[in-house]
């Protein structure tokens, strides 16, 4: 019995056997998962943008209907700035900047992303009434050990901040990481993205920013590179090759409030 | 019988550690000790595997060829592993984005692959099975412990809840920089080691 299971034969169907089994199993539970896990993502998304939206406390647990209800989700072509059509529920930003014909080579990528999608999509939170209140972006650059990704919720005048909220990053916990530290996000609110002459102005000042100063924000202790990041990331996305055009185009639209 | 399946279960806690005496998965007690949440999903996680494994494996024993039977093994803890993965990102979506890539890395636990080898090749499927649960266990004992005292004298919290007050939240603890880092897990390990064996000196190793 023992020397009849190790001929070649023998252990080539055992082995074959294995394999279906486990390839079953796996195939059982990504398969059955995939909704599961798909619902996960997306609600963990919509909790963020809320989040960047000063929506989150109102939603409470109800976050699904509160995104459908204050929330759209546009598209836009970052070169031109102008709004174009597509699927806003299937784009993803990182598959698209690895699509040669789908995104370019910064010239400055001084956010570290070595490649940028050729489209974005930003969302537009509206009140009650359907005036929009803020506009949401999504970020994405390099901190100090891989890409942070995240989101900056703006005033209409797409100057004026609400948040910045980082949603994924690998940063190291209690130095770099607390750019999740709620008392870090809430120095954010009503700093300026620009300056009086309209350049980008914002930094991040190590040893903290003075008092009044509506253009800086407390860097983090500790984490100069990921505050760099942070501030390269934000120049980056708000400059020409980032949201520039669009900003330029739609300011004036949206402080008056139409859109 | 009872008695036996006892000792097999808890031996490896204390008696037969894996990490302290068998100073097996070392890499992912370094990874995701930071918490006790992640601590303790991943103690969750490894049982599961390691039981399983250990039961599969135990069942077909006899039908092995032994000339691929570490790729069998390694076939069935993959799987096994992918499982838990799917599972994780489909329950617990918030803890599988913090563990990411240790969940798929306790393929490579030395635990797994060393109680399939050792134990489960050998034994009944019943005796296999526990002895999987009690490695997975003392996998965890250790993961929670060094856990414990890094989140609460590295982050000053317990779970997440507020049990020293940060001076940067306002309050009067400064938290331990060296403790939030993966290697300080070498030092409380090292020092749960010590103190298993000044316990137990058995385990001391002769010179």
């Amino acid at each position: 019995m023992a020397s009849n299971k190790e001929t070649f034969g023998k252990t080539l169907i055992f082995v074959f056997i294995v394999c279906l089994v486990c390839a079953a199993l796996v195939s059982i539970s990504a398969v059955g998962l995939k909704p599961l896990q798909t619902a996960n993502r997306l609600l963990d998304q919509q909790t963020k943008i809320l989040e960047a939206a000063g929506l989150l406390e109102q939603a409470g647990k109800d976050i699904k209907g509160t995104y459908g209800k204050y929330v759209e989700a546009k598209m836009i072509d970052l070169d031109s700035g102008e709004f174009v059509e597509g699927n806003t529920d299937m784009f993803d930003e990182r598959r698209d900047s690895r699509d040669m014909t789908k995104s370019s080579k910064p010239k400055n990528d001084i956010a570290g992303i070595n490649r940028r999608a050729d489209n974005a999509v930003i969302y537009l939170i509206k009140d009650d009434s359907g005036k929009i209140t803020t506009i949401v972006l999504p970020i994405i650059g390099s901190g100090l050990w891989d890409l942070m990704s995240g989101f900056v919720g703006l005033a209409p005048d797409l100057n004026t901040v609400r948040s910045v909220i980082y949603s994924e990053l690998k940063e190291t916990p209690g130095l770099g990481a607390e750019v999740l530290n709620p008392n870090w996000k809430a120095l954010w609110p009503g700093k300026k993205m620009f300056d009086e002459q309209n350049n980008i102005a914002i930094k991040l000042v190590k040893g903290g920013a003075k008092a009044g100063d509506v253009n800086g924000v407390d860097g983090l202790s500790g984490a100069t590179l990921t505050s760099n990041g942070v501030e390269n990331t934000l120049h980056f996305w708000l400059g020409e090759e980032g949201y520039g055009p669009f900003i330029t185009k739609f300011r004036t639209q949206l402080r008056d409030g139409g859109m | 019988m009872a008695s036996e399946a006892k000792k097999v279960l808890t031996a490896p806690i204390v008696d037969n550690n894996p990490i302290a005496l068998q100073v097996l998965g070392i890499c992912s007690a370094l990874a995701v000790t930071s918490s006790m949440a992640n601590a303790m999903v991943m103690t969750i996680a490894v049982v599961m595997v390691t039981a399983f494994s250990n039961l599969f494996i135990s069942i077909i024993r006899n039908q092995i060829p032994s000339s691929v039977r570490i790729i069998v093994q390694m076939a069935i803890i993959a799987s096994l592993v992918i499982v838990v993965d799917q599972v994780l990102k489909a329950f617990s979506y918030q803890l599988s984005k913090e563990l990411s890539v240790y969940i798929g890395l306790i393929i490579t636990n030395c635990i797994v692959m060393g109680r399939a080898e050792a134990f489960a090749m050998k034994e009944k499927p019943g005796v296999s099975f526990l002895d999987g649960i009690g490695n997975g266990l003392g996998y965890g004992f250790i993961l929670i412990t060094v856990a414990f005292f890094r989140e609460l004298l590295g982050f000053g919290t317990f779970f997440g809840i507020e049990v020293l007050p940060l001076v940067q939240n306002g309050g009067w603890y400064q938290g331990n920089g060296l403790l939030v880092l993966p290697f300080s897990s070498f030092f409380i390990i090292g020092l749960v080691i010590w103190a298993i064996r000044q316990a137990k000196p058995d385990q001391v190793e002769k010179d």
